[in-house]
């Protein structure tokens, strides 16, 4: 099974995806992890304006079989949340680097201890095989 | 290492991500769950259950063997019958579900998969004194179970099923049959609150038969579906699942199983103390609920009063697909099971408002 990797995106261990956008970056769950989740069933985000530390958790995702913490990999305050994701989930699996996107946050550090697509690719693969 | 059914080969080829289940490697899903779960609520869905237990008891004792150790009356189990049924502890904890078949001159005993080295050492432990033999066949068997309303319509399309015979097969009835040329035991039972089938014939034809069934009607009439499935499809109908609603330190009626013990029909394991449980009343009992607050209960969850106090816990939750809520079976205080109770469960570490539902949340359509 192969999960697509965007090149243009930076990727967390725990399975989120950071778009930079000028001095903001957007975040969603990666091909993967919607993968492994199955049919997401249900969100739970924070709002806008709250502040995240990078690394904590910022809200859960959940499936009919499975629920999954996600964790901010970056820090910053939220300037806006994916707030359609509330009544229908579907585009988290559908496509998951589009209209999955869940936060766009004013970030207060940097992504660069992130991983880049090729490192991300390899991370997927020893876990999953 | 984990144990591998005859179709370990199949799922693979058919796109399943694989788990351990009960020391078992078996597909959890293969495209979707939720397809898979409407597949079998709206046409049909197959099933690889070859990781459950398949005992044969034969013998002159064989049916006073099984009245003994099992809590339903198994004299009542006709011969091309079956039954659900527990077995239970000297203490009235639950070491296992059963299904019972009675073919001629034996019973077939269908177990769960993670218990079956342990009820297999039960049924030698309360064998002393009964004539009878005792066959494992989990390893020369495969078990597959079609379900679905459609089950039976697409059945009967097969060549040499004997067609419409399958009409002819009761809710809980069990025939031996010949399906795609191979010789198989079919019951009309299942673990999904639909109509379907249990098939039980030689491994070695599993491969082939697996393919066979997936073809028939029109491409897709029959979706292969995982445990993770399974698990949604049981719970809306409120079936119990080994080692969440029962297990060796839940009793029937707490489980509110009570229907399955017949303290009538002479002693068996377990009678004694059972009889006192029913006599007082259990002081904790399964209650469905619907979460009010929002949030998703899982098994093992916390439940606590709406005073702050722990009550009991989560056996099973889940948003449940046909009906597009967020449910979950709990053991509660007796007082707190009846329908309207509120309670909170602990949803990572927040309380969450649940309200006491009936169960089951969805009804069985059975073919009566």
């Amino acid at each position: 099974m192969s999960f697509t990797t965007p090149d243009n995106l930076r990727y967390s261990k725990s399975h989120e995806w950071v778009r930079v956008e000028g001095d903001e970056v957007v975040i969603g769950i990666t091909d993967y992890a919607q993968d492994a989740l199955g049919d997401v069933v249900y969100i739970e985000l924070p709002q806008a304006g709250t502040s995240l530390t990078a690394g904590a958790t910022f809200g859960v995702v959940e499936s009919v079989k499975a629920s999954s913490d996600l964790y901010a990999p970056v820090g910053g305050e939220i300037v806006a949340v994916n707030a359609a994701l509330e009544a229908d989930q579907s585009a988290i699996n559908g496509e998951p680097y589009a209209g999955g996107w869940m936060l766009r946050i004013k970030a207060d550090g940097s992504e660069d201890d992130l991983m880049d697509a090729a490192a991300y690719a390899a991370f997927v693969d020893s876990i999953a095989h | 290492m984990l144990l591998r059914t005859p179709l370990y080969e199949k799922h693979l080829a058919y796109g399943a991500r694989m788990v351990e289940f009960g020391g078992w490697e078996m597909p959890v899903q293969y495209s979707s769950l939720l397809d898979e779960h409407h597949a079998v609520r709206q046409s049909a869905g197959l099933f690889d259950i070859s990781h459950m237990g398949r005992f044969v008891v034969s013998g002159p004792d064989a049916e006073a063997f099984l009245q003994h150790i099992a809590t339903c009356d198994v004299s009542a189990i006709a011969v091309g019958q079956s039954n659900y049924g527990l077995l239970c502890r000297p203490d009235g904890g639950i070491v296992d579900d059963i299904f019972i078949y009675h073919l001629p001159n034996e019973f077939l005993v269908v177990v769960n998969a993670s218990n079956r080295a342990k009820d297999w050492a039960w049924f030698h432990e309360h064998a002393s004194g009964f004539t009878i033999q005792l066959d494992d066949r989990s390893d020369q068997w495969a078990m597959l179970a079609l379900q679905g309303p459609a089950a039976e319509t697409l059945l009967n399309q097969t060549e040499d099923v004997q067609a419409d015979d399958l009409a002819y097969l009761p809710f809980h009835g069990v025939a031996l049959c010949r399906l795609f040329g191979v010789e198989a035991l079919i019951a009309r039972t299942g673990y999904t609150g639909e109509d379907g089938f249990e098939l039980f014939f030689a491994a070695e034809h599993a491969p082939a038969l697996w393919d066979a069934l997936l073809t028939i009607g029109v491409p897709g009439s029959v979706k292969p579906c995982g445990l993770g499935a399974r698990d949604s499809l049981r719970f809306e109908p409120c079936l119990a699942l080994y080692g969440h609603e029962i297990s060796d330190t839940i009793n029937p009626y707490e489980a509110r199983l009570g229907w399955v013990v017949k303290l009538d029909k002479g002693d068996f394991v377990g009678r004694e103390r059972l009889s006192a449980i029913k006599a007082t009343g259990p002081a904790r009992r399964l209650t469905g609920f619907e979460m009010v607050g929002k949030g998703i209960a899982r098994g093992d969850y916390a439940v606590q009063s709406i005073e702050g106090d722990p009550i009991g816990h989560v056996t099973t939750g889940m948003p449940a697909p046909t009906l597009g809520k967020m449910l979950g079976m709990a053991l509660v205080p007796t007082a707190l099971s009846k329908e309207g109770s509120e309670f909170d469960i602990i949803v990572r570490d927040k309380p969450v408002r649940a309200r006491a539902i009936k169960m089951p949340f969805y009804k069985a359509r059975y073919k009566k």
